[in-house]
């Protein structure tokens, strides 16, 4: 016997799901997380897990983990001490960034401007120089250099980035740097910007870079700890971490550039949602993950999410691939106010947090937030997570009141209003990744997960044009779905900017070629042996004097003399799909990328008990809400209790230990066989029972 | 006038709209002008506008009042000038200051127009505005400091359909782009404005399918009332009845007169402010004139007011009846035809320094020190040794001000949305290396906030060519406030490859740079905010350690560093009570020096003699 582990940390749980890799068999449990030490939780799951499915824990082979240590690191601003190496003449690169302010005009009199991630006094210039087409105008100083290294070492650094000026056409620099800091240093870890992201433009190469130095000590600490402790507890086991990018790498690349994981989290989500959806037979997706303080959204084509160039984790935004989620500050957390002088109602962007949290927590919260609203419309029961938590119905009307005074309406009138501006917001993000990106949402799913997501779904199918919306059940396993669901992936990459005429194809293709062997070497070395693994290739293409790249998607099959001029077709048809129009303009390569993946495995969906349209056994209770401007009755179900086939009509509410998902009038949600919810509009209202 | 053309005579009607709806469609409104924004970035190709991003969006409603934007609507103005129909499918370009009051100032910014159509009525505009790289001209850049009128500034386009029913006026478009040094730049950056225009305008559609015409239109005149709303309250809280003024210079019109006076004079009748420049000089000869639209200064006003108390509001037209204006005909902000206006950069990012200085002495713990230098400008071109024509223009930033909310950042841009251009992407593309883009220790003003540092950046040239510069604040000083000291100044050098060094002035053209040749652009540094002697003493000693001041530097806050730069508290303390003993009440503007001081001093401290007084004829 063999089965696979995916392992999601979650803030408030961690969920694991053990897989049996003949038969699919899933088991799944639930624990709560340890924030000190997360591995605790996943060892204390893994035991629990293995006992109850009376396995010997030997028997798992693969343990797929989603993680976000070092989102917390970014998040909570406890990453390492970094050093910075550079060019002589930037040693205040990060200081100056791109000299971009946020906000309007007049935006820079209140713009709080974040600390650079590695302190200017721990920042050292080397003399020595190289050109824009790779040649040493200067060479280094070795002299000088050592010096400023010793002084560096002295300062009680805790991981070194070396990044200097156009290291991405030649890295014979940093590389001798490196190697006297190996020497001078001792054993913290070095990141060199020509390895992290080899591409043009410095700040962001190098703010790339010492992001990977800031997150690295924590996160390979972390990855080493659970290494050692899963080897005694599933000795057989491959330990392997998921990527921003949604595909997985084993733990050594993972604590050498653990930059690529900053999206772990998201991506576990997304990849589960993913695979679920495409379980029930959709392929084209909305995945909409809505939590306390936050919501992430991702457009999934084809059941392939949409990988973006950019990471984007609090302040903090970096090249490196990952899955396209867009973040708004909109969760079930967000605070409305109404301002004084406009007197206009605002959601957000101040959230509650998990502390004290909304006032219907009884935690002391009393300022009026989206949780409150819904719970003030009678959309949330009285206890949470199997009543471990109570909800206080009265504290959140209490805190919805001042609201409904200011705007001088009815108190559910203003909570209303709440929900309306908070799906707006949601639905603003939802626009960035599809109609801003020129595709038509009415061609997609909406997959809704997340403590607040399903609350959310219908209204925002409603907004998007986005039917099924589509509510998994158990929004936590879900992540954990995705985790051990995906598979091994690796890509090489680096800048290269030609002009189409200043190339062949055969050219491009002997570059593809190298990233190739390079980027399978990496999986082979993970344990793929190179037959199985699955290669694609990128070319990121402009306009040649256009800024911004385009991402063209290169088929093995294209590797041929007409190379660039498929190339060529592809991007046109890009540019005119995003910006509406192609140019008679010569194109550019900028960045030339491979992938390769490992085989990806067949899991199938736990499938559920099969019933009949009727879903009143799974009744609970018939409670008043307020929904679409009045008041209306509506049946509580109890998810656990609905069978396949069930069919519910709205206005109704279905509970879960930690989410609950409300249908609106005039619409109905079907039970699929995998438990799914499956929302749509009534199209005969007749059927409005 | 103008001649709208529309099919549908139904007129719209005032609805109700309930709350929650203003608030959704004013959200969906902000997130159209920055899709704007997001289009025009990716597909425009001059540096200047897909790097630096100098450019400016607006959506307006149907009778061209701007419901989103920054610089307010100049439709109207457009409309009332505009001789001929308007009709579905048209978008007009125009670059003639002078054809549209204003909207924009000189003949490098080109501003495109698009009614918004729906079902056969106008139920909005778009419009935004990019700077070109070169409109043509006696110089490469298109700014010659020494024009002395807008002929000597390249091709001026009068307001032209450049789509007409949709379909391209080719012709116009070709005899346009024949005038230029780098057409194909201007040809792309116009298809990106374009673009982004009909972005804007499918929004637009959008929500009136979405909510009803009847709905949208309606919100928007609430959103307008809104606004009126909150600055009527504002006004009334904020501004005096009483009458203030502020004074801040142009240093040099580029022809070597100068300084250049613009004063503004501010008080509250009723619910109305007023703000009256009497005292301006009158134009220059020069190229620094700035025609400053009325609409545009209201709107500078508006959003000045507004950011300390409610950042997240979005402005609108709606606040116009409570500002009056008054510039002076012929003065040096409303400058009569055919004056030239090129260089008009500096009264610009001067007319934010006047309003800080206004707004704040009332409420001084609002009040920012000066950093409005303006945005600095370098061109370099010239013939590569491989027979290619190469063209820069970058623009340059400076030190932010000190601010009550905290030190102003080094280098970095008071523009909204301005970036800097990536120096690798710059030694890829253009024959130069960039051995140096550091901010320079000590040029921001000292104070209890200190004002940001300028940057030093040096080009080493690899190809002859010829540079222009166009920069200010090289004579005056940015003040500091409420106790806070000047920054630097801006200064330019070259080192050529003798080793002599050649002091530039802040405008010049036609300059020869060989091989070798290394540029120093010195850029101005934030004026400081509050009593540098009440700064955290140990912050002073870590700036100091991260050579963001020096430890000579350090003094000018009263702090004191023995060797190893450690900080002496003892000898700190009694520094800086020597200090407050000898100094006198902490002035609300420091300027650093009288104007007559300055030019005494001028040629001893900065390398250039002093500008001549102006003068100007009888108006």
């Amino acid at each position: 016997m063999s089965y696979r582990l995916g392992v999601d940390v979650g803030g408030t749980f961690t969920d694991l799901l053990l897989i049996d890799e003949v038969s699919g068999q899933t088991h799944r449990a639930k624990v709560p997380s340890t924030p000190g030490d997360p591995s605790i939780a996943v060892l204390n799951g893994i035991e629990l897990l293995t006992r109850r499915a009376s396995i010997d824990p030997s028997e798992v082979t693969q343990v797929m983990h989603g993680t976000t240590v070092a989102t917390n690191a970014v998040l909570e601003g406890k990453g390492a001490r970094v050093g910075l190496v550079v060019t002589e003449g930037y040693r205040q690169i990060l200081q100056v960034a791109r000299s971009f302010v946020p906000g309007g005009l007049a935006g820079w009199i209140v713009w709080p401007k974040p600390e650079p991630l590695a302190r200017l006094e721990d920042t050292i210039e080397i003399k020595g120089r190289i050109d824009a087409r790779g040649q040493v105008i200067r060479p280094l100083d070795h002299v000088a250099l050592r010096r400023e290294l010793e002084d560096l070492g002295a300062r009680g650094i805790e991981a070194l980035t070396i990044s200097l000026m156009n290291s991405f056409t030649n890295d014979e620099h940093e590389i001798a740097v490196a190697r006297l800091a190996e020497e001078i240093l001792g054993d913290i870890p070095i990141s060199l910007s020509s390895r992290i992201l080899p591409e043009i433009k410095e700040y962001e190469r190098t703010l790339t870079t010492v992001a990977n130095s800031y997150v690295r000590p924590r996160a390979s600490q972390y990855l080493r700890n659970l290494a050692t402790e899963l080897s005694q507890l599933t000795p057989g086991a491959r330990l392997h971490i998921l990527r921003s990018d949604g595909g997985l790498m084993g733990t050594e690349v993972a604590s050498a550039a653990p930059v690529n994981m900053l999206m772990s989290g998201p991506a576990g989500g997304v990849s589960g949602a993913v695979w679920i959806a495409s379980q029930a037979g959709y392929k084209d997706l909305l995945t909409f993950d809505m939590g306390g303080t936050s919501t992430d959204v991702a457009l999934v084509q084809q059941a392939i999410p949409k990988v973006g160039r950019e990471t984007s984790v609090g302040d903090l935004t970096i090249r490196a691939s990952s899955i396209d989620v867009r973040t708004v500050g909109a969760g079930g957390g967000s605070i409305a106010h109404v301002p004084a002088l406009t007197k206009a109602l605002r959601v957000g962007p101040q959230s509650a947090g998990a502390d004290p949290g909304p006032a219907a927590y009884g935690r002391g919260g009393t300022e009026p937030t989206v949780t409150d609203a819904n719970m003030v419309l009678g959309y949330l029961p009285s206890g949470l997570l199997d009543g471990e938590m109570k909800l206080d119905g009265e504290a959140a009307r209490r805190s919805i009141e001042p609201l409904a005074e200011a705007l001088g309406i009815e108190v559910e009138r203003a909570a209303a209003g709440v929900i309306d501006i908070v799906n707006e917001n949601m639905f603003g993000a939802l626009r960035l990744v599809s109609v801003q990106q020129g595709y038509d949402p009415r061609d997609f799913a909406l997959v809704a997960f997340g403590g607040a997501g399903p609350l959310h779904a219908n209204a925002l199918g409603r907004l998007m044009g986005s039917w099924p919306v589509i509510v998994p059940p158990s929004p936590g396993v879900l992540c954990a779905f995705g985790d051990a669901t995906t598979r091994l992936r690796s890509e090489s990459s680096h800048t290269y900017i030609r002009r189409f005429s200043e190339v062949s194809s055969a050219q491009v293709v002997a570059e593809l070629e190298a990233l190739r062997a390079e980027a399978a070497a990496e999986l082979t070395g993970q344990g793929v042996a190179e037959a199985e693994q699955e290669i694609g290739y990128s070319v990121d293409v402009r306009y040649h004097g256009q800024g911004f790249e385009v991402t063209v998607d290169v088929d093995a099959s294209m590797l041929t003399e007409q190379l660039l001029d498929a190339t060529r077709v592809r991007f046109e048809a890009e540019h005119e799909r995003l910006f509406t129009f192609a140019l008679d303009q010569e194109c550019e390569l900028v960045h030339l990328r491979a992938i390769a993946q490992g085989a990806r495995p067949t899991v199938a969906a736990l499938q559920i008990e099969t019933g009949d349209e009727d879903a009143s056994s799974a009744v609970i209770a018939t409670k008043e809400i307020y929904v679409e401007g009045e008041r209306a009755v509506a049946h509580v179900y109890a998810r656990g209790q609905l069978k396949a086939n069930n069919r519910i009509v709205g206005p109704a509410i279905i509970s879960e230990m930690d989410s609950t998902t409300l249908v609106l009038p005039a619409h109905e949600a079907r039970v699929d066989v995998f438990g799914n919810l499956i929302i749509n509009p009534m199209t005969d209202p007749k059927r409005l029972s | 006038m103008a001649q709208i053309i529309e099919t549908s005579v139904t007129p719209f009607r005032t609805v109700d709209v309930d709350l929650v709806t203003v608030d959704i469609i004013e959200n969906a409104l902000r997130n159209a002008r920055y899709e704007m924004d997001a289009v025009l970035f990716r597909t425009a190709m001059s540096p200047g506008i897909r790097e630096q991003h100098d450019e400016f969006p607006l959506i307006a409603d149907h009778l061209g009042r701007m419901v989103v934007g920054q610089f307010g609507s100049f439709i109207g103005g457009f409309l009332d000038n505009y001789q001929g129909t308007v009709e579905e499918g048209d978008i007009f370009l125009t670059s003639d200051p002078y054809s549209c009051d204003g909207a924009i100032s000189h003949a490098n910014d080109w501003l495109v127009l698009m009614p918004i159509y729906l079902d056969g009525r106008i139920v909005g505009w778009s419009a935004m505005f990019g700077h070109m790289t070169d409109v043509g001209g006696k110089v490469p850049g298109s700014l010659p400091t020494d024009a002395e009128s807008i002929y000597e500034e390249g091709v001026v386009i009068p307001p032209t359909k450049i789509y007409r029913r949709g379909e391209l006026n080719q012709e116009a478009l070709e005899l346009i782009l024949n005038q230029v040094r780098m057409k194909q730049w201007n040809r792309s950056d116009l298809n990106a404005i374009v673009a982004a225009c009909r972005t804007a305008g499918r929004r637009v559609v959008e929500l009136c399918g979405r909510f009803g015409t009847d709905v949208y239109i309606s919100t928007l005149e609430l959103l307008m009332d809104r606004n009126y709303r909150a600055m009527e309250q504002l006004i009334l809280q904020t501004v005096s009845e009483e009458r203030l003024s502020f004074t801040d210079y142009i240093d040099d019109d580029g022809l070597g007169n100068g300084p250049y006076r613009i004063h503004c004079t501010m008080w509250r009748e009723g619910n109305k402010v007023h703000l009256d420049f009497e005292g301006t000089d009158p134009q220059s000869e020069g190229p620094i004139n700035f025609f400053l639209n009325v609409n545009m200064f209201k709107m500078f006003f508006g959003i000045y007011m507004i950011m300390v108390f409610d950042p997240q509001i979005l402005w609108n037209d709606g606040f116009y009846p409570l500002v009056e204006v008054h510039i002076p005909e012929r003065s040096l902000l409303r400058p009569a035809y055919p004056a030239a206006l090129s260089c008009r950069t500096h009264a610009l990012g001067r007319i934010f320094d006047i309003l800080g200085g206004l707004l704040g002495q009332r409420q001084p713990e609002f009040l920012c020190a000066a950093g409005f230098s303006s945005s600095p400008h370098l061109m370099y071109s010239g013939t590569d040794s491989s027979g290619e024509w190469f063209q820069l223009y970058q623009i340059g930033f400076g030190g932010i001000p000190g601010r009550p909310f905290g030190d102003g950042p080094d280098g970095h841009s008071l523009w909204p949305s301005f970036t800097n251009v990536p120096n690798e992407f710059l030694e890829a593309y253009f024959p130069l290396v960039i051995e140096k883009y550091e901010t320079v220790a000590d040029s921001g003003g000292p104070g209890f906030f200190r004002g940001g540092n300028g940057i030093d950046i040096a080009y080493r040239f690899l190809e002859p060519g010829t540079i222009s510069i166009h920069d200010d604040r090289w004579l005056t000083y940015p003040w500091g406030v409420n106790g806070g000291l000047p920054g630097a100044r801006s200064t330019k050098y070259v080192i050529r490859t003798n080793g002599s060094t050649e002091v530039l002035a802040s405008k010049c053209d036609h300059v020869k740079v060989a091989v070798g040749d290394i540029l120093h652009y010195v850029t101005w540094g934030g004026g400081g905010w509050g009593d540098p002697l009440d700064r955290s003493a140990e912050l002073v000693a870590l700036e100091v350690e991260r050579g963001l001041v020096t430890r000579e530097g350090a003094k000018r806050y009263g702090v004191v560093l023995d060797d190893d730069g450690a900080l002496v508290v003892s000898a700190t303390e009694a520094l800086r009570a020597e200090m407050r003993d000898h100094r006198g009440a902490l002035p609300v503007f420091d300027y650093g020096a009288s104007i007559a001081d300055l030019k005494v001093r001028s040629l001893a401290e900065t390398g250039i003699a002093p500008p001549r007084d102006p003068v100007f004829k009888a108006r």
